[in-house]
């Protein structure tokens, strides 16, 4: 059956914007999505998955080796073969143990052939692709911590009941949660890149319109897929684009000027927050096609960028969107 | 029985959403039915009797049995790799209807594996929630509720003898029907706006429910008749406000602002719309549950209710401190322990060997079942701490300002550790939870700062329903450690009738009654001149008690922190 999509979510640009952000440029480092249930967070995330071109692999290596990579992960895997498959796109389930995250002693060939072998768990399954985990505040705090971790090494190392094992896990983290219910550490917030807020629209015409579009896709998905082709294509091409452009982008001196004050500016700890901030510009330029990195770009991408790295007040209610737009007005006119 | 003459009759609705479940299998998630009772029993035999499939799903059920895996007692048996098929996996293939009861204890662990499920787009799953729960606060996990189309309560309903599942001859295939167009789509949409409704699936599901209900129907466009029976099923149960239309509609809550304006343009553009619109409305009046204007002038929106429903015991065997092994299989989440089970299988070889007669020349180490040992771990149990405070006329004045800021940092220092908090308030007439146990600062501060001040001391109604929520608490495995702040001086009993005498006595009965709970529990004296009222209901409560006559907030914060903190090691 085929999926929702992309080019046919109603609104949530901001949410769009960011995705795509990270899919050109894994480096930025996950993006965690606020917001309420029902607005389409992980259809979007699975949607952009399903969009990207297929990524070819060896044949049946459990941990997604690329040609050159043959034989270097922990199987080791030696088919001669290459094959394309789609890009990965794992749901990580509320309540998963560690053991189905990081993997865990192959419990068969252990008890049967008292072979000590690892069976690969959710972060080899996602790597070179997106790890989508939904209410990520009210997930285990020590698996935030792990995830993050190896989010931002790249590599996942088990160390652990006599296994002694590592591979690549490069992925794609995005993380959603309603804040409502439960809030995240202000350590593992800074860990993500990106952060968006997504609302339930609230206009009736928009909210027709995702009715409309929700249930051609139900009546017939091959259909309504087919009749988005031309929209989905152009997406990739942006992408694909927005790769290539990315390399050799030129980031002027004025441009990290300008991070810099803006990150002093609303007091965003940490360098964390000016680095990506100027990887989000710089992909964002790309994504708009442009040869330089302009002030425009960086002001796009400044509330995804800064927005959960604030330092928080207690007791002020002014939202971190505000306290960023107000800061943008201040310094850039 | 057609959907028209039994409109208001709940468990034939319940038939006929199981019916529409049936006919657009897949799309529509699921049926939650409420309140344990004989009209439920028969919902569920009509729905037997019409031969559909149903698997029960345990609240215990393990990963294993749910998604499929590795038999563990067979393969050892056997000597060979012997797989199972999941429950799911089955449910799908037979196109069975998953039966859950006691979804209101369900964990969100067991939630999200349904969900994922359903959203791998492989197997069409659909459900019965069975709940039992009976407080607004018990119900199944918010992220299952919200993919679940329909929603009828029972626990109201009356025994109906003869029920059976409407079946008017065989449906047409869904897509056949026509989509909705553009002006029942509109009509859906702002009936859901007056209903306060905000989320998307409601809208998505009420759809799916009216073209479901057209092809029952076998019409191949949405009739009036269609919709209106979508939005009594689908909105109606989750409105979250009283339409317009009702006079004494009660003050809208907060996030409705936007509702309003947004029709009012919809409604000038297209006047004809207006009608079908006026006609859903009424159509939801009546099935609007009858308590909904109680919840939410008490403040309530009970999307927000938190579920948390597993237990300490099975989460004990997956983490924190190692705490030794015994015999088990490793399900569920449990760890083998791997030395364990071979050092139990050692002294066994020479035996089994000669057993398997012939077979002696093998290395392998041959294992039974029994020989396997999982992994314990002792795991602190989540804290909630609830905060009781006495908000009368005779506190408020001084320290209510006081022990709200002491409230706020408490709930900073919270938010660190990682525990929850509730808030109960005391005052006039009785007591009130103000928020459930949360970790979300957001709401807390909220609720913090709408605590009103002022009126009588009801004393005992307090204490009562602090102990009410620490032992609701305590019953889902987790550790509840009450804090009072007040003055010690009631002077309304606990059945709201003024009088000091009645009143000393109701909250000494309950100061016993948490002493006997074993709930740990501090009181904070905040009079401006102490008596001996405070300390008197700290002794009878078995409780610490921290006099504090001239603090402020942060001195109060800190008495707190280093009486609790003795308490939380002990629990560790």
């Amino acid at each position: 059956m085929a999926r929702f999509p992309f080019s046919a979510i109603v609104g949530q640009d901001e949410m769009k914007q960011a995705l795509l952000i990270a899919a050109i440029e894994p480096a930025i480092g996950g993006v965690m999505v606020f917001g309420d249930r029902g607005t389409g967070k992980s259809t979007a995330a699975r949607a952009l998955a399903s969009l990207l071109p297929p990524i070819s692999a060896v044949e049946d290596c459990r941990y997604g080796c690329v040609a050159e990579e043959r034989g270097t992960c922990p199987d080791p895997c030696s088919s001669k073969r290459i094959r394309k498959r789609p890009v990965p796109f794992v749901d990580l389930p509320l309540g998963a143990t560690e053991d189905r995250v990081i993997g865990a002693l192959d419990l068969e060939k252990a008890l049967r052939a008292g072979e000590k072998s690892f069976e690969p768990g959710l972060l080899a399954k996602a790597h070179r692709g997106f790890l989508y985990i939904d209410e990520i505040n009210l997930l285990e705090d020590h698996l935030v911590d792990l995830l993050l971790d190896v989010a931002a090494s790249g590599e996942n190392v088990v160390e652990r009941e006599g296994l002694s094992v590592r591979h690549r896990a490069k992925f794609v983290l995005i993380g959603s949660g309603n804040p409502e219910e439960g809030e995240l550490r202000p350590q593992l917030l800074d860990r993500f890149g990106l952060s968006v807020e997504v609302r339930t629209p609230t206009e009736i015409d928009q909210r027709v319109e995702i009715m409309r579009r929700c249930g051609e896709q139900e009546r017939d998905p091959a259909a309504f897929a087919e009749s988005w082709a031309k929209e989905e294509v152009k997406i990739l091409r942006q992408v694909a684009r927005g790769k290539t452009k990315l390399a050799k982008l030129e980031t002027p001196d004025a441009i990290m000027q300008d991070a810099a004050e803006l990150c002093l500016a609303v007091g965003a700890d940490g360098l964390r927050g000016e680095l990506t901030l100027m990887r989000a510009a710089r992909a964002q330029a790309a994504l708009a096609g442009a040869k330089t990195v302009r002030r425009e770009h960086l002001i796009a991408v400044a509330p995804s960028a800064l927005r959960h790295r604030l330092r928080r007040d207690v007791l002020d209610e002014t939202g971190s969107t505000v306290r960023i737009a107000r800061a943008i007005d201040e310094l850039f006119g | 029985m057609t959907g028209a003459a039994s409109a208001s009759d709940p468990a034939a609705d319940a038939l006929l959403a199981a019916r529409l479940l049936l006919t657009s299998p897949g799309t529509l998630g699921g049926i939650r039915l409420r309140g344990a009772g004989p009209a439920r029993e028969t919902v569920i035999a009509a729905m037997r009797n019409a031969g559909v499939k149903m698997r029960r799903v345990p609240s215990h059920v393990d990963d294993e049995r749910l998604l499929g895996g590795v038999d563990i007692a067979a393969s050892l048996a056997s000597g060979r790799a012997v797989y199972q098929t999941g429950i799911l996996t089955e449910a799908a293939r037979d196109e069975a209807i998953l039966l859950i009861p006691m979804a209101e204890r369900m964990s969100d662990a067991l939630a999200g594996r349904l969900i994922q499920a359903m959203e791998d787009d492989a197997c069409k799953l659909s459900w019965i929630l069975l709940d039992d729960g009976i407080d607004p606060e018990e119900e199944p996990p918010a992220s299952l509720l919200e993919r679940t189309a329909f929603h009828c309560d029972l626990s109201q309903a009356e025994h109906a003898d003869a029920a059976a599942l409407p079946n008017t001859g065989a449906a047409m295939d869904t897509s056949q029907t026509a989509p909705l167009d553009r002006e029942a789509l509109t009509a859906l949409a702002n009936t859901a706006a007056a209903l306060g409704i905000h989320g998307l699936r409601p809208l998505i599901f009420a759809q799916g429910a009216a073209c479901a209900h057209a092809a029952l129907h076998q019409r191949s466009n949405c009739t009036e008749e269609d919709l209106r029976v979508a939005v009594r099923l689908v909105l109606a149960p989750r409105a979250t406000q009283i339409p317009q239309l009702e006079e004494d509609a009660p003050e809208p809550p907060p996030p409705a602002e936007n509702s309003s304006p947004d029709q009012e343009p919809t409604d000038n553009s297209n006047p004809g719309e207006r009608a079908l619109e006026d006609v859903l409305v009424e159509a939801v009046q009546a099935a609007i549950p009858a308590d909904l204007l109680a919840q939410l002038s008490g403040g309530k929106v009970r999307r927000q209710a938190q579920s948390s429903g597993a237990g300490q015991k099975r989460k004990s065997a997956l983490r924190g401190k190692p705490l030794g092994t015994r015999p088990g299989l490793p399900r569920g989440g449990a760890r083998l322990a791997l030395i364990d089970s071979l050092r139990a299988a050692v002294p066994w070889q020479p035996l089994r060997r000669r057993e398997l007669a012939g077979d002696t020349q093998t290395h392998q180490i041959i294992m039974r079942k029994e020989d396997l040992r999982v992994k314990r771990f002792e795991e602190r149990m989540g804290r909630v701490t609830i905060f009781c405070v006495d908000a009368s006329g005779s506190a408020a004045a001084a320290r209510l300002a006081e022990a709200k800021g002491a409230v706020e940092l408490m709930l900073a220092q919270v938010y660190v550790t990682r525990s929850e908090v509730a808030l109960i308030a005391f005052r006039s007439e009785g007591a009130e939870l103000l928020l459930p146990p949360t970790r979300s600062l957001t709401r807390a501060r909220r609720a913090l700062a709408e605590l009103p001040g002022g009126g009588g001391t009801p004393l005992a109604s307090g204490l009562n329903m602090a102990r009410d929520l620490a032992d609701m608490i305590a019953a889902r495995g987790r550790t509840p450690s009450l804090v009072i702040l007040t003055d010690g001086r009631g002077n309304i009993a606990a059945d709201g009738s003024p009088g000091r005498k009645q009143a000393a006595e109701d909250a000494e009965a309950a100061a016993k009654a948490i002493h006997r709970a074993g709930h740990e529990a501090l009181v904070i004296d905040i009079a401006a001149r102490p008596g001996p009222h405070a300390p008197e209901l700290a002794t009878s409560m078995g409780a610490r008690f921290l006099a504090l006559p001239m603090a402020d907030a942060k001195m109060l914060h800190a008495a707190v922190a280093a009486a609790t903190s003795h308490t939380s090691q002990a629990a560790a």
